[in-house]
């Protein structure tokens, strides 16, 4: 929901226009404090703000991924809380390498989430195998095993770059939900 | 009439938060009784010593930091202390100083990391936010020192990369002794609480004779009443000239391990007081050959990581990148102990003695 602002004329109070009402209904409905939006859009918006990722903590992207949620970056703010089980989970964020005796585990979790589910790639080696694509154990990129949503790149992630990549998803999340297309 | 009871087989892992990483525990239970566990290992198995073959030393440095990515300096401090044995090279006095420092702030880093998720462990949440609040601290040091904030790839084979920035020593010397003070908090808080007391006390308990005989190094070794630290008994770098104990447990159980840790972050904050104070003015960088060819034969070259005995075995053919090369992983040879430690105990005691070993799953499987 985009609030429009009438910059002709500034005395004008700024309101929400929404889909198939006018602008005098619009403007009503705005000054009386009423939202209206489809269900899935409410949706996604309690949804992105409430993501529970599983805690996926393979290398060394997971102690970046633990400072994140520690004191000082403090990822609670976002309303992302670690969670220990699949089955409680929204999102998972791959923090860490793959290897190739990982990749079944790592496929079973995403099979074990309930929908909707998200997939963040944390780090150059959930993304393309990183500094260690050219070892015979390792998986080139996450995305080879289950589909990924957001790639953070990065050796590893620092924190803020985390937190704008989870960002990032919960944008996607609200703008799906509008029927756009994002890549 | 006797109850019928069958055993349970459980798994435990890959994915699972007290883990730490990916270590997978198959226990069999009879009740809450461990009757067998096996570890399994390789589910972080990225082939460093493979790649390493197909890599110059230098190149090899940034590997070294996704070892023990808890300890990234010291792994540093490994290899290219080994390649420097190998060649006969000189490191120049304030190189060797700023090595000491980061070293032993790393190392205060994973302790207190292991402090933190020992405690997560055992129910403490509060802790862990203490003590990353504490390690950010260390790591802004180390970020401003070289760049990166986990793996460091700072220093090179005879120095170190970056000298220090403006005014790094003096805010050095202030973190030293804000964390003495939080140290003492740490005690208060922790250390005193009667649940945490029955938690570890007198569980996993193993003797002298059989932390030597499973090759254990490090805490997992001192905690036993055995003094034996590589820094003392066979002094690397410049750690002779520094005066610091060699921290030594009594009982050989979970709570001299978590007390050894504790003291150590003490004992390692002397050294990079003393370090500091000494630093001298200097070059960083020492007179090495654009490329490093160490000379053909077998070399051997350890330092005391921060979960023991951290080994690079080099086998050269007098070529610029190894024909082998092996890293003697302290988390990997004390893990081997696990199995051993958990058979006659309850599932709770597991997460207990498991984080008390203090692994990282880096190290384990390389």
């Amino acid at each position: 929901m985009e609030v429009t602002k009438n910059t002709a004329n500034p005395q004008e109070p700024a309101y929400v226009q929404f889909e198939g009402f006018s602008k005098e209904e619009s403007q009503e409905l705005s000054k009386a404090g009423v939202l209206i939006g489809t269900l899935e859009q409410v949706k996604a918006w309690a949804r992105s703000n409430s993501l529970w990722p599983l805690t996926f903590a393979t290398a060394c992207c997971g102690i970046e991924m633990m400072g994140t949620g520690a004191a000082h970056y403090d990822l609670d703010r976002f309303g992302i809380i670690f969670r220990a089980s699949p089955r409680q989970a929204d999102c998972i964020i791959i923090a860490g390498t793959i290897t190739k005796k990982m990749a079944p585990i790592l496929k079973r979790l995403y099979d074990q989430m309930p929908e909707p589910k998200w997939v963040v790639a944390m780090g150059s080696c959930a993304t393309a195998g990183g500094p260690y694509v050219r070892a015979y154990s390792v998986v080139k990129g996450a995305d080879q095993i289950i589909p990924v949503d957001v790639y953070i790149p990065g050796c590893p992630p620092s924190p803020p770059a985390l937190i704008y990549g989870l960002n990032k998803l919960q944008e996607k999340i609200r703008l799906e939900a509008k029927g756009k297309k994002v890549r | 009439m006797a109850i019928r009871t069958e055993e349970l087989l459980m798994n435990i892992g890959p994915q699972h938060p007290s883990t730490h990483g990916v270590l997978r525990v198959v226990v069999k239970v009879d009740g809450e009784i461990i009757v067998d566990a096996e570890p399994v290992v390789g589910y972080l198995h990225r082939g460093t010593e493979k790649l390493a073959e197909d890599l110059q030393y230098t190149q090899i440095i940034p590997y070294t930091d996704r070892l023990d990515y808890l300890a990234s300096m010291i792994n540093n401090h490994a290899i290219v202390g080994a390649v420097e044995k190998a060649m006969d090279l000189e490191v120049p006095e304030r190189a060797e100083h700023l090595r000491v420092i980061v070293a032993e702030l790393q190392r205060i880093a994973s302790h207190l990391v292991f402090f933190g998720t020992y405690l997560l462990d055992l129910g403490a949440m509060s802790p862990f936010l203490y003590v990353f609040a504490e390690r950010e601290k260390i790591i802004d040091l180390f970020n401003r020192l070289c760049g990166a904030r986990l793996t460091f790839n700072y220093m090179r084979v005879g120095g170190v990369k970056w000298d220090t920035p403006e005014g790094w020593v003096e805010e050095a010397k202030q973190f030293v002794q804000h964390l003495k003070k939080q140290m003492d908090m740490y005690h208060e808080l922790v250390t005193g609480n009667e649940i945490f007391l029955n938690r570890v006390k007198g569980i996993g308990k193993f003797d002298t004779e059989t932390a030597i005989n499973f090759a254990m190094s490090g805490i997992n070794l001192r905690s036993t009443g055995f003094n034996w630290d590589l820094r003392k008994n066979k002094p690397y770098s410049i750690y002779d000239r520094f005066d610091f104990d060699v921290v030594v447990g009594e009982n050989g159980d979970c709570y001299d391990r978590y007390m050894c840790h504790l003291k150590e972050i003490e004992q390692s904050l002397r050294i990079v007081e003393q370090a500091l104070d000494q630093i001298p003015e200097g070059p960083v960088m020492g007179k090495v050959p654009k490329i490093l060819r160490v000379p053909a034969g077998e070399y051997y070259s350890a330092v005391e990581g921060a979960r023991g005995e951290l080994g690079v075995y080099i086998v050269s053919e007098g070529k610029d990148k190894p024909y082998r090369l092996k890293f003697r992983r302290p988390s990997f040879v004390n893990l081997q102990l696990l199995p051993k430690l958990l058979v006659g105990q309850s599932m709770s005691n597991l997460i207990a003695i498991l984080g008390a070993v203090d692994i990282v799953l880096g190290e384990v499987d390389a």
